[in-house]
């Protein structure tokens, strides 16, 4: 165990968990703020990327590709947002639905069921390759973490116009919010999409990231989102009250993730039980809210601090 | 203002639970009319303001208000019209947002939203007002998450809320049977002083037969989804929660035996 594999390994983990966090803020829109458990992003965690990397390879330039993947994104919002209000299908359901159907439509984009890019052929915006001796405007790290402070400040704005506050008060308080003339179901699509289109933004980067898409890359990704807003909120919820920092809280939560990771890799763990242990992770940082009110009950202030 | 046409409800048509809420309900409102609606558990109240808020659609008959049909028109629509407090606090008011978020909310309850900001600086200085006004402390907390007010507090607020936007028609479904009775009485007070002030027609379901006498200026009862009962005018003034009990007795031809009821 050399401690400077850890230390070469960093970067690379950083990265990674920048490119996962903005995957991160997404579920951290319809966990938190819409109240909505939803697993359309094991599906549109890949849609993203497939889109991307074929749209790449069509000849299109980077850019409108990730538009395009965004775009894609926000479609597969929509299918879990008709399933839910338009055919009254619960929502975890919902978003399961929308996940299976995904694999298909994945393959379909891609035709098989991977596909790479070449950072030497493709003009990538981040690329592996990026992590190391490239001027620093170009360094991976430092083009996602703008990308984040950008949407970070669009998301800001968003949730404080007129439409951001109505998908705040859904999530909130649905009864509350149609008795003011709020249009639930219309919101709750509209939350729904601007998740999963920042989560296929997340996924084109991620492909782009690793020079591939494929059709599993998806695959547990909601655990890796709830365990970034989890950790995210368990270390910085104290010092970050502001809907901007909360936020930022979650996409350094999904880096302290990559980091953690990144070290019980070095530690020598088998890697097949990588997702085994997230999943325990998970489970047991969403118990100890309720482990705390049931066990450790103490007379404590009213209601509702977490969301919005 | 309002005007039900042969409401009829069934809920869980069928089945071994079958329910008739509303059973051939007619009634019109004039304008600032303050009805106070009682009547034992089960007798159709809630269904009945839950038919004119439109939280499902009633199975037959008519609702009209201020002259529109909006049988059909699903809740959201019809908020445009209504201002609405609910008997549990919690219903009223988003808990994870300001205090302020919530008030500007309901200022644009009717209006389409788009991407303007969700509140500004002139609305601020309006709403430090109207919750000075309640006399509860509220206008120094306007950015408090209203999770951490009391439930009085709360009703006040969703009250302010339901009012904020002149709605044609208020509608309150005990709104406070949860709270201790100084502050429902507290909160009836406010509600007197709201509606008086912009003359607002308003349906009030009350549990306390002498909260239904003291305030408004007609009294209805139901029972089994009927209207057994309406009182308005002088002859409510001379009404005492004895009258009321014989009156329901004779007209339902039953003993009036709910607790609730009896506490006036």
């Amino acid at each position: 165990m050399n401690i400077m594999t850890l230390i070469n390994a960093l970067p690379g983990a950083v990265a990674q968990g920048l490119i996962w966090g903005i995957m991160a803020i997404g579920v951290y829109l319809t966990f938190r703020i819409l109240d909505f458990a939803d697993l359309t992003v094991d599906g549109s965690m890949c849609t993203g990327g497939a889109v991307c990397i074929m749209m790449m390879q069509a000849g299109f330039g980077v850019w409108p590709s990730m538009l395009a993947a965004t775009g894609a994104g926000m479609l597969t919002g929509l299918a879990t947002g008709i399933f839910h209000t338009f055919m009254g299908i619960p929502a975890i359901l919902s978003g399961i639905l929308t996940q299976l159907s995904l694999y298909s439509v994945n393959l379909k984009i891609m035709g098989k069921a991977n596909q790479a890019i070449s950072v030497g052929k493709y003009d990538l915006l981040v690329s592996l390759r990026y992590i190391k001796g490239v001027p620093f405007y170009q360094n991976t790290i430092f083009v996602v973490a703008a990308f984040i402070v950008v949407l970070i400040a669009v998301l800001y704005w968003f949730f404080g116009t007129e439409l951001g506050c109505a998908i705040r008060a859904t999530g909130c308080n649905s009864s509350m919010s149609r008795a003011q003339g709020i249009n639930t179901s219309f919101n709750k699509v509209l939350g729904l999409m601007v998740s999963n289109g920042l989560v296929a933004l997340s996924s084109a980067l991620l492909a782009q990231y690793q020079g591939f898409a494929d059709v599993n890359m998806g695959r547990g990704a909601i655990v890796i989102g709830l365990a970034a807003v989890i950790i995210g909120e368990a270390v910085f919820s104290k010092i970050f009250r502001n809907f901007a920092l909360r936020l930022l809280g979650v996409a350094l939560g999904s880096i302290l993730y990559y980091l953690v990771l990144q070290t019980v890799i070095w530690l020598g763990i088998d890697t097949d039980l990588l997702k085994l242990l997230s999943a325990i992770v998970v489970a047991i940082f969403l118990a100890t809210p309720y482990w705390k009110g049931k066990y450790f009950s103490k007379p404590t202030k009213r209601g509702g601090n977490t969301n919005a | 203002m309002l005007e039900l046409k042969n409401i009829y409800k069934t809920f869980n048509p069928g089945t071994i639970n079958e329910k008739v809420a509303l059973n051939g309900v007619s009634l019109s409102l004039n304008d600032g009319d303050f009805v106070t609606v009682i009547g034992g558990n089960g007798a159709g109240k809630s269904t009945l303001l839950n038919a004119v808020a439109g939280t499902w659609f009633v199975d037959e008959g008519n609702i009209l208000i201020d002259g529109n049909d909006v049988t059909r028109l699903p809740e959201h629509k019809r908020a445009i019209y209504l201002g609405r407090v609910f008997q549990d606090p919690m219903t009223g008011t988003a808990a994870t947002m300001e205090i302020q978020e919530n008030l500007a909310l309901a200022k644009r309850r009717g209006n389409k939203r788009f991407l303007r900001p969700g509140i500004t600086k002139q609305e601020r200085e309006e709403y430090i007002s109207l919750l000075a006004s309640l006399g509860l402390g509220l206008e120094n907390r306007l950015t408090s998450k209203v999770g951490l007010l009391s439930g009085g507090q709360r009703q006040a607020l969703t009250l302010l809320m339901a009012t904020l936007k002149k709605p044609k028609l208020l509608l309150l479904d005990e709104h406070t049977a949860a709270l201790d009775p100084k502050t429902a009485a507290k909160v009836l007070s406010i509600t007197d002083q709201i509606v008086n002030r912009d003359h607002l027609t308003t349906l009030m379901i009350t549990h306390n037969m002498r909260d239904a006498i003291l305030h408004g200026n007609r009294l209805i009862m139901m029972s089994e989804g009927k209207i057994i009962l309406d009182i308005s005018g002088e002859e409510k003034k001379k009404l005492t929660v004895k009258d009321l009990l014989e009156q329901f007795e004779k007209a339902s031809g039953e003993e009036f035996a709910n607790d609730q009821a009896l506490l006036g």
